[in-house]
C-alpha cells in the first residue's frame, strides 16, 4: 500500500468513526413515533397466567391481550383519567349482557389475533379454562369473583360465549375485568403445547399469543422489551403511539437524568424524594394520583402479649408520628389516613381516614391503664424490598415509640424472605402495605380482617362480630340491599378503628413523571401503564 | 488437572451455600396472593419437595447435560442468560482493564524510575484515589458530569443507545461484532457507550497496578543486574524497559489476573449505574429474588474462568520469563 492509499483509507475509516452524534432521519423519525419507559424491573414473563410472573410481566400482559370487558375511563377534577369502577364496557365483547343467572358476551366479529386468525368463542373458552385450571395466582384471581369451573363457559355459537354463575357474586363481572382472562389465540398456543406443559405456558412465557393492541417484538430479560402497534387492532380506538421501548436502568438517579435530559418519556417508579424534587422544578409533567384500596399500616400481632390488648394497640396508634412521616419519608406525596375531626360521621367508603392523631400524653395514659406504665420491650419489622420508604418510617415510629417507654429494635427483612416471614404470622411489630385490584370495602377487609386469617391478615386478627359485618355486606352486595350493605361496612370500619390490630397510616401515591408533550396517562386499578392511550406531540 | 477437585469443591459449596440462605423461593414467586395449596403446587412444580441429598443429584445429572436450570427471575435458561451476559461483563472488564493498564502501568515505571519525584507523589495519589473511591460513586459523578451537565456521553442506558439494533451476534462481544459486520455506526454508538463505564472501573483497578508496577520495578532496578547493564553503558530507556521492566513483569501480570477475575464479578455497582446487563449484575437479582439457579451458574461461570485464567497467566509466565520453563 502506498503512503497516499494509505492516508486515503484512514481517513474515511477515521471519518466512519467520528461520525456527528446526531441521528440520522430514520432515526428522527423513529423517536417521535416511539415512546421511551424507563423503570427498575422488567417482566420475567409475558403471560400474566405463567407460573411466578412478576408484576411489570402483568403489564406486558395487559398490553398485548384484550379481555372480554373492561372498565370505562372518566376524567378527575384534576385532569387525571380514572377507571371507572362501576361502569364497564365491551373490549373483545362488542355487546354483553348479565342476567341472573348468567352473561352472555357477544365478539366483535372482525378481532383477529397478532397471525392473523379469527377470534371466536372457541380461542375464549380455552383461555377462561386455561385462568382458572392452572393453578396458582391466577386461579385464585379468578375464584375471587366465584369463577372455578371450566363448566361455567359455555360456547353458545362461534362468536357468542355464555358464562353461568355459580352463586350471586358482586364481583364475577369485574372478575372478568382485571388482568388475569386475557383471550389468547388457543390454536397457536396448542400448536405449541407439550404433554408436559398442555396450556403452553413455556410459549407464551416468551411470545404474545393474544390480540391486543400491543405484541412484543423483542424482549431482553433484565435488559428491554421493545413493542409495536398491532395495525389490525379492533377492539378500541387506535393507539396513537408506533413503537414503545421499555428499557430497564435499576439506578433511580439515572432515570431520573435520562428524564430530565429528554432522552427518555416516561418514568413511573422513581422515590418520593425524586418526584417531589420534579414536581416543584416543573420541568416535566408530573402525575400523581393515591392507589386505590392501597394502604400502607403499622400491624401488632394480636395474638401475643403485649399487643392482644386493645388499649396497648391504642397507645401505639397515639403515638405515631404521622405528620412527621408525611413530611420526612413521603414529602407530601401520600394521602393521609389518620386525624379525622371526632365528630366525623363514619362514611360507607374505603379507604377512610380513622380519628387517631399524635398524642403522647393520650398514649402515655392508654399504656399506663393497660398495665404497661415502663413501656415494654419488641421489634419492628420492615420489607428492605421497599427500605426506601420502610427505613425511615420505622425510624420515626421506633423513636416516638421510645417516649412512651416502648422500646423496639428495628429488624430488616430482605425482600425475597418478607413473604415467608408474614406467613409464620409471628413478626409482633411490623410495617406493610396492602392493596387489592377489586376495589370495593368488604374485599379489603375479607382479605386484611376476616377470621379465614389469610396472609395479609397480618395481625392474626380474628373477631366474630367482625366477620359478621364482612359476610352480611358481601352478601348484601350481591342481594342489591344496599341499607344492609351501609349498616354493615359502617360497622366493619368502626370496629376496626376501635380494636385497631393495624393502624392505617396513608394512602400512597402512584407517581407517573413524563416529559411535557405527552399526555394521556390513564390510572388503572393494577397501577400499570397502558400505552394505548399515550399521545407524544 | 489440579483444578478438577476444586471445581467440584465448588459445585458443592455453592449447591448448599444457596439452600441455606434465608428465603424460600416458592413463596417469593407464588405472587402476593398465594394461599398454602397454590405455594404448595409452586414448590412442586419447582422441585422445591424433594429432599435435598435427591435435589442435589438431580442438580449434578443436569450439570452434565450441560443443563444449569432455569432462572425465575428472567424467566430463561441460566446457561442461556450466562452466555448473553457474560461477554458483556467481559467486554466492560477487558476495555476498563486496558485503560487502567495504560495509565497505571506508565505511571508505576516511571514513579519508579523517578523515585520521590513529583510524579511518584502523583502515582501515590493517583492509587490512593482510586482504591478509596467506591465504585457507584465514580460512575455516578462522571454520569453527571459527561451526560446530565456536559451531555457529551450518551444516555447510560447498557450497551447500546435506544436506536440502534445490535449487529449479528457472532463473539458477543459488540465491539468485534461490529467490526466483523461492518457497522461503524454500532461501533461508535457501542464505543460511546463504553467509555464512561470502562473508566469508571478503570479508576478502581488502577491502584494495584500502579502500586505492583512501582514496587516491582524498584527492586529490579536495584537489582546486580541493572547495575552491570548500566555500567556497560546501555542506554537508560534500554535498562530500564529491556532489563528491569521485563523482570518485573511476572508480579505485574499476577496481579493482573487477579484483578481481572475479582473484577468481573465485582463490577455489580457499575453495572447498576450504567444498566449494563452484565452477569454480576444478573447474580445480585437472583440472589435477591432466593432464585437459586442463576446464582450456582454464576458461581460455576466464575470457578471455570477463574481456573481457566490461571492456566492463561501460567502459559504466560513461560513466555516472559525462560527461567520458569526451565525449572518445571
Amino acid at each position: 500500500m502506498d503512503r497516499r492509499n494509505f492516508i486515503k483509507s484512514t481517513g474515511a475509516a477515521a471519518a466512519a468513526i467520528s461520525a456527528p452524534a446526531v441521528f440520522t432521519s430514520a432515526q428522527a423519525q423513529a423517536r417521535s413515533e416511539t415512546l421511551v419507559i424507563v423503570s427498575e424491573s422488567g417482566p420475567n414473563n409475558l403471560d400474566v397466567m405463567g407460573v411466578g410472573t412478576n408484576v411489570p410481566g402483568y403489564e406486558a400482559s395487559w398490553n398485548c391481550y384484550d379481555r372480554l370487558i373492561t372498565h370505562e375511563m372518566r376524567t378527575l377534577s384534576d385532569g387525571t383519567q380514572y377507571y371507572e369502577r362501576d361502569k364497564l364496557k365491551g373490549e373483545l365483547a362488542e355487546d354483553f349482557v348479565v342476567g341472573p343467572d348468567s352473561a352472555t358476551f357477544k365478539l366483535r366479529k372482525n378481532a383477529t389475533f397478532h397471525d392473523g386468525a379469527p377470534v371466536t368463542a372457541k380461542d375464549v373458552k380455552w383461555s377462561l379454562d386455561r385462568s382458572v385450571t392452572v393453578g396458582g395466582f391466577p386461579t385464585f384471581q379468578m375464584s375471587a369473583g366465584s369463577l372455578t369451573k371450566p363448566e361455567q363457559f359455555v360456547i353458545v355459537d362461534d362468536h357468542t360465549i355464555r358464562i353461568d354463575f355459580l352463586r350471586k357474586d358482586k364481583l364475577t363481572i369485574p372478575d372478568l375485568a382485571v388482568i388475569v382472562p386475557a383471550i389468547m389465540n388457543s390454536e397457536l398456543c396448542k400448536k405449541n403445547a407439550t404433554a408436559a406443559d398442555p396450556w403452553a405456558l413455556e410459549f407464551t412465557k416468551q411470545n404474545t399469543a393474544g390480540g391486543g393492541a400491543y405484541k412484543v417484538v423483542r424482549w431482553t430479560p433484565g435488559t428491554e422489551v421493545v413493542f409495536e402497534r398491532n395495525e389490525t387492532w379492533v377492539s378500541g380506538p387506535m393507539p396513537k403511539t408506533k413503537r414503545i421501548i421499555w428499557r430497564i436502568v435499576p439506578s433511580a438517579g439515572n432515570r431520573r437524568a435520562l428524564l430530565e435530559r429528554g432522552d427518555a418519556d416516561i418514568s413511573f417508579d422513581l422515590p418520593n424524594k425524586d418526584f417531589a424534587e420534579i414536581k416543584a422544578s416543573g420541568k416535566l409533567a408530573v402525575v400523581s394520583t393515591p392507589y386505590t384500596s392501597g394502604i400502607q399500616y403499622i400491624g401488632m400481632n394480636v395474638t401475643k402479649p403485649p399487643f392482644d390488648n386493645p388499649k396497648v394497640r391504642q397507645a401505639v396508634a397515639y403515638a405515631i408520628p404521622y405528620q412527621k412521616i408525611m413530611d420526612a419519608v413521603l414529602f407530601g406525596l401520600a394521602k393521609p389516613m389518620y386525624g379525622a375531626a371526632a365528630d366525623k360521621a363514619t362514611e360507607v367508603a374505603w379507604p377512610q381516614p380513622h380519628k387517631f392523631n399524635t398524642d403522647m400524653a393520650k398514649a402515655k395514659a392508654l399504656l399506663t391503664e393497660a398495665g404497661f406504665p415502663n413501656g415494654f420491650e419488641t421489634t419492628l419489622s420492615f420489607d428492605l424490598g421497599f427500605a426506601g420508604v420502610n427505613e425511615p418510617l420505622c425510624v420515626l415510629v421506633q423513636e416516638s415509640l421510645a417516649q412512651i417507654g416502648i422500646k423496639t429494635t428495628i429488624n430488616k427483612v430482605p425482600g425475597a424472605n418478607w413473604r415467608t416471614e408474614l406467613n409464620k404470622k409471628e413478626l409482633p411489630l411490623f410495617t406493610n402495605i396492602f392493596s387489592g385490584w377489586l376495589n370495593y370495602p368488604e374485599y379489603f377487609f375479607y382479605w386484611c380482617y376476616h377470621g379465614a386469617n389469610s396472609v395479609f391478615n397480618t395481625s392474626s386478627y380474628v373477631s366474630p362480630p367482625m366477620d359478621a359485618f364482612i359476610e352480611g355486606a358481601r352478601d348484601a352486595a350481591a342481594a342489591g340491599d344496599q341499607a344492609t350493605y351501609d349498616k354493615d361496612v359502617k360497622g366493619f370500619v368502626d370496629l376496626a378503628f376501635a380494636e385497631v390490630p393495624r393502624i392505617p397510616l396513608y394512602q400512597p401515591y402512584i407517581n407517573v413523571a413524563m416529559q411535557k408533550n405527552v399526555s394521556g396517562y390513564q390510572y388503572w386499578f393494577h397501577r400499570r401503564l397502558d400505552y394505548r392511550a399515550f399521545v407524544k406531540s | 488437572m489440579t483444578s478438577i477437585p476444586s471445581l467440584i469443591g465448588v459445585v458443592i459449596v455453592s449447591f448448599l451455600l444457596t439452600r441455606v440462605l434465608p428465603g424460600d423461593t416458592a413463596t417469593y414467586f407464588a405472587g402476593p396472593a398465594a394461599t398454602p395449596k397454590a405455594l404448595e403446587e409452586v414448590r412442586k412444580q419447582l422441585g422445591l419437595d424433594k429432599p435435598l441429598p435427591e435435589q442435589f443429584l438431580r442438580y449434578v445429572a443436569d450439570l452434565t447435560h450441560g443443563d444449569l436450570g432455569n432462572s425465575l427471575t428472567t424467566g430463561q435458561t441460566v446457561v442461556g442468560d450466562i452466555t448473553s451476559r457474560l461477554p458483556a461483563s467481559a467486554e466492560l472488564t477487558l476495555i476498563g482493564l486496558l485503560l487502567a493498564l495504560l495509565i497505571a502501568v506508565p505511571l508505576g515505571i516511571l514513579a519508579a524510575v523517578r523515585q520521590g519525584s513529583w510524579i511518584d507523589h502523583l502515582c501515590r495519589v493517583v492509587a490512593t484515589a482510586g482504591v478509596s473511591l467506591p465504585v457507584f460513586f465514580t460512575g455516578l459523578l462522571l454520569v453527571y458530569v459527561f451526560y446530565f451537565l456536559l451531555g457529551w456521553s450518551p444516555a447510560p442506558l447498557g450497551r447500546l443507545d435506544i436506536f440502534f439494533s445490535e449487529p449479528p451476534r457472532i463473539t458477543g462481544f459488540l465491539l468485534v461484532d461490529s467490526i466483523i459486520a461492518r457497522d461503524w455506526e454500532v461501533l461508535r454508538a457501542a464505543l460511546s457507550q463504553l467509555i464512561l463505564p470502562a473508566l469508571t472501573l478503570a479508576v478502581f483497578s488502577l491502584a494495584p497496578i500502579a502500586r505492583i508496577t512501582r514496587a516491582s520495578m524498584l527492586t529490579a532496578l536495584s537489582s546486580d543486574f541493572v547495575r552491570t547493564a548500566r555500567a556497560s553503558g546501555l542506554k537508560p530507556i534500554t535498562v530500564t524497559m529491556t532489563y528491569a521492566f521485563r523482570n518485573a513483569m511476572l508480579p505485574v501480570i499476577t496481579t493482573l489476573g487477579m484483578v481481572f477475575s475479582f473484577l468481573l464479578g465485582a463490577n455489580v455497582l457499575v453495572e447498576k449505574v450504567f444498566a449494563w446487563p452484565g452477569i454480576g449484575s444478573y447474580a445480585v437479582e437472583a440472589l435477591i429474588a432466593s432464585d437459586f439457579a442463576p446464582v450456582q451458574g454464576f458461581v460455576l461461570a466464575m470457578a471455570i474462568l477463574y481456573v481457566i485464567l490461571n492456566l492463561a497467566i501460567d502459559l504466560l509466565y513461560g513466555v516472559i520469563d525462560p527461567r520458569v520453563r526451565v525449572t518445571t
